[in-house]
This record gives C-alpha cells, sequence and structure tokens, in this order.
C-alpha cells in the first residue's frame, strides 16, 4: 500500500488554495486530473511506485475553497496559476501527465513553458476539434449515456467503481456537490467547445510526448490521437485494445508499463 | 392585487406523438421537421391580438418573455412584441409587463436598458422592467455562455443598466465581462429614477438575496403551482422576515395557470386536451439541459442538493403524463373550472402565498384562438372583479408603474 499525503499550498496571491496528494518516491511527476475532479486511483498507485507523484486538484475544486474559481477568469490564468504552483511546489521540471480535461492543461503548460515539462504524457486530452468527429458535451448529458461512452465496459468493475455514489445519505449529498462542481470549474475554461486556441500554441511544445488513447473512446474519439501527434514533434500514439477514455484503469497494467518504459526511455 | 397576463407564444400544433418521437421540446426539435413559417406568423398575430384582448378586458398588465430554439415558448426578442404592445394599447390604464430581455445574453446589456426605455417612452410610462437570468438552455446551450459564469454576467448587467438608466455624466464601463468606452443613454425612461424591476427566479437562494438588496420584486415561475409553491415561497418570506424588510406581498410575483368555464365539467370539456398538451408536449425538456454545471452556484447548488428541491421536482414530473384534468386541478397545477371554483382556489393561493403580484397564463399550449379569447373574458368577467381588492387595504405597490398604482376602473364592457 501507498502511503497518500494531503497538502494544501498557497498560490494565485493566497486566493486558490488547492489541496494536492503526494505520494512515493523517485523523480517528480505531476498528474493533472480530468473534469469529474481528482480521485486517488490504482493508476496513480502505480505510478507512486516509481515516482513522486503530485496531483493537485483543480482551481475551485477543492472541498471548503469553491469560490476561488471565481479568481481565476480564463485559461491563460490557469496556465500561469500552474506554472506558479510548480514553483511553489519547488518543481523545476517535472514530468507531467494529464488526463481528458487535465491533458488539455498539461498541453497548454507544456506549450506555454516548454522548459518546465520534461516529459509530458496525454491520457485520451481534449483540447482540439474536428467538425466530423465532435468532441462529446459531458456537461449536458445524462450520466448512464456518459458511462456508455467512456468505459469499454459500462457494467464493468472500473466503471461501477467510478460511478457508485456512497450509500449514507450525507456522504452521497456531499459527492454529488463534489462532482457536480469539479464538472462547473473545469467547464469554465472549455464551454461550449472546448477548442480554446490550443492548435495555435501547440507546436511549441518541446518535451518529449506520449499520446496514450482508448480505442474504444466514444466520448472524446481516437482521431484525435493523430491529430495530436502530428502536432508535436517527435510525438509518439499508443492505442489501447479494450479501452475507452479512461485507459489507465482499464488497462491499468499496460497503460502504467507504457509510462514507466516512456519515462526511463 | 395586480393581475397580469402572460403568454409564452407556444407552437400550438406539435405532432400527437411528439414526445415520444423527439428528445426536447427546447434546444434540438428540428425544425426542419416540425416548423412551418407560416404558421407561426399566425401565432405571433394570435398572441398580440388575444394580449390586447387582456388589456382591453380590464387585466392590469400584459406579460411577454424571452426564449430561443424551443417549441415551449418562442419570442426571441421580447421587446419586438412589447413594441407593438405598448402602441396597441395606448390610452389604456394596461402595464407593459416584460419578462423579459435576457441580461446574460444581451451584449452589450445597454441595448436592453436602450429598448426598455423605448417601450416606457412608447407607453407614456407603463413598463415593468423584468430582468431575467434567464434558463439554463437559452443562455448556456443557445447562447454558448459558460454555466458558471452566468450569474456573474447577470449582476454585472443588471448594475450598468441601473446605472445608464440613471447616471446624470457621461460614463465609461470598466467590467469583467463587458468594457463600454462612453455610456450616454439615448433615450431614458420617462419613469423616474427607473421603470419598475420584477426578478423572475425558481427559487434559487442568490436571486432571493438580489432582488432583496435592490429592493426589486421577486417572481416565482413555476408551473407546479401553489402547493408546491408554497415550500419556496415560505422561504422567501422566512428570507424577508429575517432581513428586517417589509413583508409587503406586493414584494412578490407569482405565475399560475388558469382556466375559466361555465362550469367545473364545461372547463373539463374545454381545456383538458390543452393542458396535457402544455405538460406532456410544452414542457418536454430533456432533464440534462436543466442545470449544466455551473448554472447554480455553489451556495443554489448544495441548497438544493441538500434539501432534495431537484429530485422533488423531477419525481413528481414522472408521474404526470398519466395525469387527467381533476389531477391537474387537485394538485394545484392549474386553477381550473367554474367561475366560483377558480375564484375560491386563486384567493386561496394567493393568500397561502402572500403575493401581490399575479401573473396568470390564459393561453395554455395548444389552445386555439377563439377558446384563449373566451378565457380570458371569463377570467376577467367572472373572477377578477372579486379577487381585485386583495392587499389593497393595508399595502402599497412600489413594484408597479406609478401612473397606474390606482385600482383600474371595470372599462371591459364598453372596451370590448
Amino acid at each position: 500500500m501507498v502511503t497518500v499525503q494531503e497538502r494544501t499550498v498557497s498560490v494565485w496571491n493566497n486566493q486558490v488554495k488547492p489541496k494536492i496528494r503526494l505520494a512515493g518516491s523517485g523523480p517528480a511527476l505531476v498528474y493533472l486530473h480530468g473534469a469529474y475532479g481528482l480521485r486517488w486511483d490504482a493508476f496513480l498507485d502505480e505510478l507512486a511506485r516509481t515516482f513522486t507523484v503530485y496531483a493537485p486538484e483543480h482551481p475551485g475544486t477543492t472541498a471548503g475553497d469553491p469560490d476561488s474559481i471565481k479568481s481565476l477568469d480564463n485559461l491563460w490564468d490557469l496556465v500561469l496559476y500552474y506554472e506558479e504552483m510548480f514553483d511553489r511546489l519547488g518543481l523545476q521540471s517535472p514530468v507531467v501527465i494529464g488526463h481528458s480535461f487535465g491533458g488539455m492543461v498539461a498541453a497548454e503548460i507544456a506549450a506555454s513553458y516548454p522548459k518546465r515539462v520534461s516529459k509530458l504524457v496525454l491520457l485520451c486530452p481534449i483540447g482540439l476539434w474536428r467538425d466530423d468527429a465532435p468532441v462529446k458535451n459531458w456537461m449536458v448529458m445524462p450520466m448512464e449515456a456518459v458511462a456508455q461512452a467512456a468505459f469499454y465496459d459500462p457494467t464493468g468493475p472500473v466503471a461501477r467503481q467510478l460511478l457508485t455514489l456512497p450509500d449514507d445519505p450525507v456522504a452521497r449529498q456531499d459527492a454529488e456537490i463534489q462532482l457536480t462542481w469539479s464538472l462547473a470549474c473545469t467547464g469554465k475554461f472549455i464551454w461550449p467547445i472546448p477548442d480554446k486556441g490550443l492548435k495555435k500554441r501547440i507546436h511549441r511544445i518541446t518535451a518529449p510526448t506520449l499520446i496514450i488513447w482508448g480505442r474504444e473512446d466514444k466520448l472524446v474519439p481516437p482521431v484525435y490521437a493523430q491529430e495530436f501527434a502530428s502536432r508535436i514533434a517527435g510525438a509518439r500514439v499508443e492505442l489501447i485494445e479494450r479501452a475507452a477514455h479512461v485507459p489507465q484503469l482499464e488497462q491499468l497494467a499496460t497503460v502504467s508499463g507504457l509510462v514507466r518504459a516512456f519515462v526511463a526511455g | 392585487m395586480k393581475i397580469s397576463m402572460f403568454h409564452l407564444m407556444p407552437y400550438r400544433d406539435l405532432p400527437a406523438d411528439f414526445e415520444q418521437r423527439y428528445h426536447s421540446v427546447w434546444v434540438d426539435p428540428p425544425w426542419t421537421e416540425l416548423g412551418n413559417s407560416e404558421k407561426v406568423g399566425q401565432y405571433y398575430n394570435w398572441t398580440l391580438d388575444e394580449l390586447i384582448y387582456a388589456a382591453k378586458a380590464g387585466l392590469d398588465g400584459i406579460c411577454v418573455n424571452e426564449h430561443h430554439q424551443n417549441a415551449y415558448g418562442f419570442m426571441p426578442n421580447p421587446n419586438l412584441m412589447g413594441a407593438v404592445l405598448a402602441r396597441a394599447t395606448n390610452g389604456m390604464d394596461v402595464a407593459i409587463v416584460q419578462m423579459g430581455a435576457t441580461l446574460p445574453t444581451t451584449n452589450p446589456p445597454t441595448r436592453i436598458a436602450e429598448e426598455y426605455s423605448m417601450i416606457d417612452c412608447i407607453s407614456g410610462g407603463r413598463l415593468v422592467a423584468g430582468m431575467p437570468l434567464g434558463t439554463a438552455m437559452d443562455v448556456t446551450l443557445c447562447a454558448g455562455i459558460t454555466p458558471i459564469e452566468q450569474r456573474e454576467r447577470y449582476y454585472e448587467a443588471h448594475d450598468l443598466i441601473l446605472k445608464a438608466w440613471t447616471a446624470p455624466e457621461i460614463f465609461a464601463w470598466n467590467g469583467k465581462y463587458f468594457q463600454l468606452p462612453m455610456v450616454n443613454l439615448w433615450p431614458r425612461p420617462i419613469q423616474k429614477p427607473y421603470p419598475p424591476v420584477w426578478v423572475p427566479g425558481l427559487g434559487s437562494l442568490s436571486t432571493w438575496e438580489f432582488s432583496a438588496k435592490h429592493d426589486h420584486c421577486y417572481c416565482f415561475l413555476s408551473y407546479w403551482g401553489a402547493k408546491l409553491g408554497k415550500k419556496v415561497m415560505d422561504g422567501f418570506w422566512e428570507f424577508v422576515d429575517a432581513h428586517r424588510l417589509e413583508p409587503n406581498p406586493y414584494r412578490a410575483g407569482f405565475l399560475q395557470l388558469v382556466v375559466v368555464a361555465e362550469s367545473d365539467a364545461q372547463a373539463e370539456k374545454l381545456y383538458a386536451e390543452h393542458i396535457k398538451y402544455f405538460y406532456d408536449k410544452s414542457l418536454h425538456i430533456a432533464a440534462e439541459f436543466f442545470f449544466p454545471p455551473g448554472h447554480q452556484d455553489y451556495r443554489s447548488l448544495e441548497n438544493s442538493i441538500r434539501k432534495g428541491l431537484i429530485q422533488t421536482q423531477f419525481e413528481l414530473q414522472a408521474q404526470v403524463p398519466n395525469w387527467q384534468f381533476k389531477d391537474f386541478v387537485e394538485n394545484g397545477f392549474v386553477i381550473g373550472g367554474g367561475p366560483a371554483t377558480v375564484r375560491d382556489m386563486l384567493v386561496e393561493a394567493v393568500t397561502k402565498l402572500r403575493v401581490g403580484n399575479l401573473m396568470v397564463l390564459l393561453h395554455i399550449g395548444s389552445m386555439p384562438h377563439e377558446l384563449t379569447l373566451k378565457n380570458i373574458d371569463m377570467f376577467a368577467r367572472e373572477v377578477m372583479p372579486q379577487i381585485h381588492d386583495l392587499w389593497d387595504d393595508k399595502w402599497e405597490n412600489r413594484w408597479w408603474p406609478e401612473r397606474l398604482r390606482a385600482k383600474r376602473q371595470a372599462s371591459l364592457a364598453a372596451a370590448l
């Protein structure tokens, strides 16, 4: 079992106080979570065996700090905010992994500050747009529809683990509020179409980049893997069989193995 | 009491199997399959005629509102309708209640300040200025506004409009969402310092606070009647009490569906199918469009999840497809029947809710034009005179155009 520590840092002129989860030892790795909020999962456990994992919560999504989202107006603020957070954490040039929404943020950081990211791993990121393969708008989809699109096996153990809410009524309300507010805060930077100019900046990325996508992803179709790869010099794509939008949990061993080998290589 | 006729201007001829065949009446009903421009032209004209008829029949006000991309009620610019109504009712003591132009989607918001001023000038100072936050469907989906920014944009637009109406000097507006170098509004409203402001809402705490802070009238616009409305309005009056505000019933508005005929049986015969149409088709709204995350601010979100408010509404809505006329009436969604039934129910409802500004939806769903006129006529002759004096012994309606505050004389027979 990995011991996960919690740490709160103060960023953005003390206006945002995100909780950061920390575990493991080894080279520094920052994990940026997706739109549904941060959850310490088996993939992060795996990473913590090789790396010192820093998993911050996106601004506004930390329990007790909901209004801090008001201090960031747009994506430019968010990128500056993360660059500042790297300083607070004493991270000069960590490995950065981002999932879905977090993948877009990771790519933006790597494009804006190429020297602050040593290696970049994008897990089915959003951030680009094709009219013939629109990214699904999960903010206005019923949960069942999201599950159908996001999981290779929508009734399997991974989906159940992520979707099941607690039985206790108060804990359930807490979870619903937390989930809704995470979508609200991350949605601030992507509504109504998650194409906010990354295509103009993405060529600036210099970090070696690995793009991982579930072949069955119906939320953000895997055609985007090539869209990202063609814009980042030397980027490599791995399409994962029997996986959709959460390949790191749906095919835990494969994806964590790929990440370890990529960073070591 | 002040009683205004509300009109949604719905599509009146949706196919019988609409709710089975289509995902939602709002945002994504395909115009190319469902819409007919010739028919819609007729609807707009009927809508205007029905509201003008209500004005002539003695109603205190006539209301229109703004919605987009739907067959539920589609006046994308309510001020086009309001301008026609203002002109057509000149010389009548009727308020033009714009409920209204949606603040967060109008850019720049000074456009609303201008258009409302125009209506106030054309009508000779008879405007009520509704300032809606807008539904999530309209604002976030149809207009693409980021959900978590909707309320902030609203607050800023509101402050800008009020300043544009009242500032003696030309000013620069350096806002977060709007920047205008030289605001110098032409024209300005006749009513000083500005027309009465009504804020429509669905029971959110933040909207109560906002209305109270600015001394605006809070209007609970609901289709679920007084029984359910009581939960919300009790909360509102507790809030008013806690903040030591005057508990003036005119501080609040409420919307109610009303149908009147010669008898209860006749009302059921005439109106039942149109009420079914309204609840089954006009309100066939995809649940996921209602509350995109961020549409409610954090405190309102907490409040509604902890109190199960959203849950209650959806559970109730699930039963509605099986309802008959009597179920709608017994549950208070619709106040309908012969004149005595309607009078009694309305008095009970507005007393229970403590509401001074009543809005009545007298055209409902698929109701044809002639039947709507009949409903207006019956309501004005047989119901309104008996409930009109409520509250007036003790309270003044500070949220009504000043020149119309006296009781409207029943001039209906002559007018019609």
